[in-house]
């Protein structure tokens, strides 16, 4: 297979869904709808991406129990991000429940 | 590495490098980077009306360092009420940033990936997921926003078994329309 090609091909197109839609709509007046929907693009990003990882992290299939370590942690931290608003700690104390549940199952 | 220089998308190299073991055709991996890379036009869209002063020697390299993780630092930002005109410097800052420990990390990937035997076995992917709980949490002030993001989870579970992230797109699209339909219907 032709790596230069690849390359350039992959160059191309992740630049190309960038570059232009921000080049354009930066420039025109957007309908009031869009611009009302734009504001739920980042939290329901976040929610898609976070979802899966943490309820079907095998990719298998959903797993609702204890056993989960990533449902366990994305609970703790939740719990800490909704009550200190700090992104920082949050990461800290999720990560060490992570660690620590993972550590607590396989021993 | 030159991936990583030139096209600076983690999850189509990640794919890539799989279709490429697998054996398949370069129009393959090209249309599947296409598809996953598919969710950056709407980050573009939603920046975009924030940048509509700059000119375009900014849109270019804002542009190509668009990424999943630019684009949140650059939404919270741009949230704040105060008015600085300085933000793109902060969104072109984490972009750079970003960009630069994303060549140091593959090198050292590169470098020390023979050494260690079962890289995945340590969970610091989920180091990603937590920053993003910790990110999520607070956007959530309104009841349309928790409509939006209920709507979200529950179609990313349902669609996550589609190739190539596509659910990933369609979660977010059903959630920004449950989040506008509820806007719109609180709001006479």
């Amino acid at each position: 297979m032709n790596e230069l090609l690849l390359l350039l091909g992959m160059f191309l197109v992740t630049f190309g869904v960038r570059y232009p839609v921000l080049a354009i709509v930066s420039r025109i007046q957007l309908p009031e709808i869009i611009n009302q929907g734009l504001k739920y693009i980042p939290p329901a990003v976040l929610m898609a991406i976070i979802t899966p990882a943490v309820l079907n992290p095998e990719g298998k299939g959903v797993v609702l129990s204890l056993s989960n370590a990533p449902l366990f942690a994305g609970l703790i931290a939740t719990l800490v991000a909704w009550r200190t608003k700090n992104v920082f700690l949050t990461i800290v104390i999720g990560m060490a429940a992570f660690w620590l549940w993972r550590w607590l199952l396989f021993s | 590495m030159g991936m990583s220089a030139f096209v600076f998308a983690g999850s189509s190299q990640f794919i890539a490098v799989g279709l490429i073991a697998a054996g398949a055709s370069i129009g393959t991996i090209l249309l599947t980077t296409f598809i996953v890379n598919l969710r950056h036009a709407l980050y573009a869209t939603t920046l975009a009306p924030h940048m509509n002063h700059l000119p375009q020697k900014w849109l270019l390299p804002l542009g190509f360092w668009l990424t999943d993780e630019t684009f949140v630092v650059a939404v919270q930002r741009y949230d704040q009420p105060d008015r600085s005109p300085f933000k793109h410097w902060f969104t072109l800052g984490s972009a750079v940033f970003m960009y630069t420990n994303w060549q140091l990390c593959t090198f050292i990937g590169l470098v020390a990936g023979s050494a260690i035997s079962n890289p995945e076995s340590w969970g610091l992917d989920y180091a990603m997921i937590v920053t993003f709980i910790g990110m999520l949490v607070p956007m959530v002030k309104s009841r349309p926003i928790l409509l939006a993001v209920l709507v979200a989870g529950v179609t990313s579970l349902a669609t996550h078994s589609l190739p190539n992230q596509a659910g990933l797109f369609i979660a977010t699209i059903m959630g920004v329309v449950a989040g506008v339909i509820a806007e719109r219907s609180s709001t006479p």
